[in-house]
């Protein structure tokens, strides 16, 4: 199946998932365009980032379907290497790998898996890392730098890869209200350029000022969607009302 | 200095450092020493290879590779090595093809006891490697594959450039302590009539029993001086791996 541009570039279809007995997504469909941004909240446990880890393959799903630009994601004969290629995710905990430069960190993917060459892929992480203001920390290791710092860091990596999906799980969970904002202002130049993204998070602000659609997912279903204006005001549920009362 | 140690052995008979003033059983200690060398850093570079591979092949999916890792570590963990040293030479010797001499009538086998006892130690060592790098890898949090699976790392990838470089840093000292022990247990060799150190020593004090106390001094200083050379250098190479800003 070849995909086309006014189909969903990440289609998800009464997808379930259980970690031994325990259920985790009961049955979750949703749908992304490309250039959408779409924000996923709900309380913890509810099944935020195991669904978004779906979507990537990092998890498996036991029935539904999953498919980005058209590829089943669950198809034992998929080839991950290249949905990862396509998809980008960045992590809670950053994730860099410590022992490797920020810059080394943004040109290893390009490098060992795109196999391109070692001197345009610094030119263009070097690009990359004044892109999510951090020139200046090319040479510097994961360690050496601020959790904001990283956090950007780990964006530019998979940034390098030219991914056609963001998944951002909970990235700025592990921040001080202060570096929060430096990668959520990175976070929302993308979403300005069109980057096609799919965040899990708790900034109900941002989320309302950056999304096209926001989902709110409780035990496992998803409970409402729509777009901030009206999922913010007019929620009908009285489980989001119960969620949106006591985070705004 | 010839004439000291010539006058010593006159004036004490116990004291005779026949090998500082007998070209003969000088070349023996050289080429002893030299020997000692070859085997202990081919040794060393084999078993760190077997350690590499075994604990990669520890982590594949099929159960058999990782029985057949299994087996092999508790064959050569649990059993003494010059056991091993003699049932490679004598035992599987047999069975490995012969070749003629130069000479045209003498046959000799195509893995030498040098060969055995370089084949029996590393496999001996390494299988001490393989459990070393087992818990250095275990050490390094799953996040780290996560990160490198998600930017479309291969396996291999992941545990070449990710994993292996940050398991290292955490099982040197380990890794250390089993290399120091390796260099010693290369005098088992002495079994086989591998001319090594131990082997030419005990030759010396046999034609020479005078210079039974000088050689064994001899003996001892060596190891200690060639220990403390390996010691030296994984020192300097684990300080040049510290990460700035991470903790091993």
């Amino acid at each position: 199946m070849t995909w086309t541009a006014d189909q969903p570039i990440v289609s998800i279809q009464d997808v379930h998932k259980s970690f031994g007995d325990l259920e985790v997504l009961k049955g979750v469909s949703l749908q992304v365009m490309k250039g959408e941004v779409i924000c996923i909240i709900g309380p913890s446990g509810s099944g935020k980032s195991t669904l978004i880890r779906c979507v990537n393959g990092l998890n498996d799903i036991q029935s539904g379907s999953i498919t980005v630009l058209g590829q089943e994601v669950h198809d034992p004969k998929l080839d991950k290497l290249e949905l990862r290629k396509k998809v980008g995710m960045v992590f809670q905990q950053y994730n860099l790998f410590p022992h490797k430069t920020a810059l080394e960190n943004v040109m290893m993917a390009p490098v060992l898996v795109l196999k391109q060459n070692k001197r345009e892929v610094e030119g263009r992480a070097r690009a990359l890392m004044a892109k999510v203001r951090l020139h200046g920390k090319e040479g510097s290791y994961p360690g050496e730098l601020s959790g904001g710092q990283q956090q950007r860091v780990a964006i530019a990596r998979s940034l390098a890869m030219n991914p056609d999906v963001m998944l951002f799980d909970e990235v700025t969970a592990a921040l001080d209200p202060e570096t929060v904002k430096e990668v959520l202002v990175t976070i929302r130049e993308l979403a300005e350029e069109g980057m096609t993204c799919i965040l899990v998070t708790h900034e109900m602000g941002f989320a309302r000022e950056v999304a096209d659609h926001i989902y709110f997912t409780d035990r496992g279903v998803i409970v409402e969607h729509g777009p901030p204006a009206t999922f913010f005001e007019e929620a009908s549920d009285p489980r989001t009302r119960e969620f949106l009362s006591q985070i705004l | 200095m010839e004439d000291f140690f010539r006058e010593l052995a006159a004036d004490a008979p116990r004291w005779n450092f026949i090998w500082m003033y007998d070209d003969r059983q000088q070349g023996k200690v050289l080429s002893g020493l030299w020997m000692t060398i070859k085997l202990s850093a081919l040794c060393l570079v084999f078993s760190v290879l077997i350690g590499l591979v075994g604990a990669w092949m520890q982590g594949a999916r099929s159960a058999g590779v990782r029985a057949v890792v299994q087996g092999y570590i508790q064959f050569f963990r649990n059993t003494p090595p010059l056991v091993q040293l003699l049932f490679f030479y004598f035992a599987l010797g047999q069975f490995t093809p012969v070749m003629t001499g130069d000479d045209g009538w003498t046959v000799e086998p195509v893995i030498s006891n040098v060969g055995w006892a370089i084949i029996s130690l590393s496999f001996f060592a390494g299988a001490f490697n393989v459990e070393i790098f087992r818990a250095g890898i275990e050490a390094v949090p799953e996040s780290m594959v996560e990160a490198s699976e998600s930017l479309g790392f291969s396996r291999l990838q992941s545990y070449i450039y990710v994993v292996l470089p940050l398991a290292f840093r955490v099982c040197l000292p380990a890794l250390n302590n089993n290399l120091i022990n390796l260099v010693k247990t290369t005098t088992q060799a002495y079994a086989i009539a591998v001319p090594e150190l131990l082997y030419h020593s005990v030759s010396i004090w046999n034609d020479y029993p005078s210079a039974q106390y000088p050689t064994m001094l001899m003996l001892f200083t060596a190891y200690i001086v060639l220990v403390a050379i390996l010691v030296f250098g994984m020192t300097r190479w684990e300080r040049a791996m510290k990460i700035p800003g991470y903790g091993v």
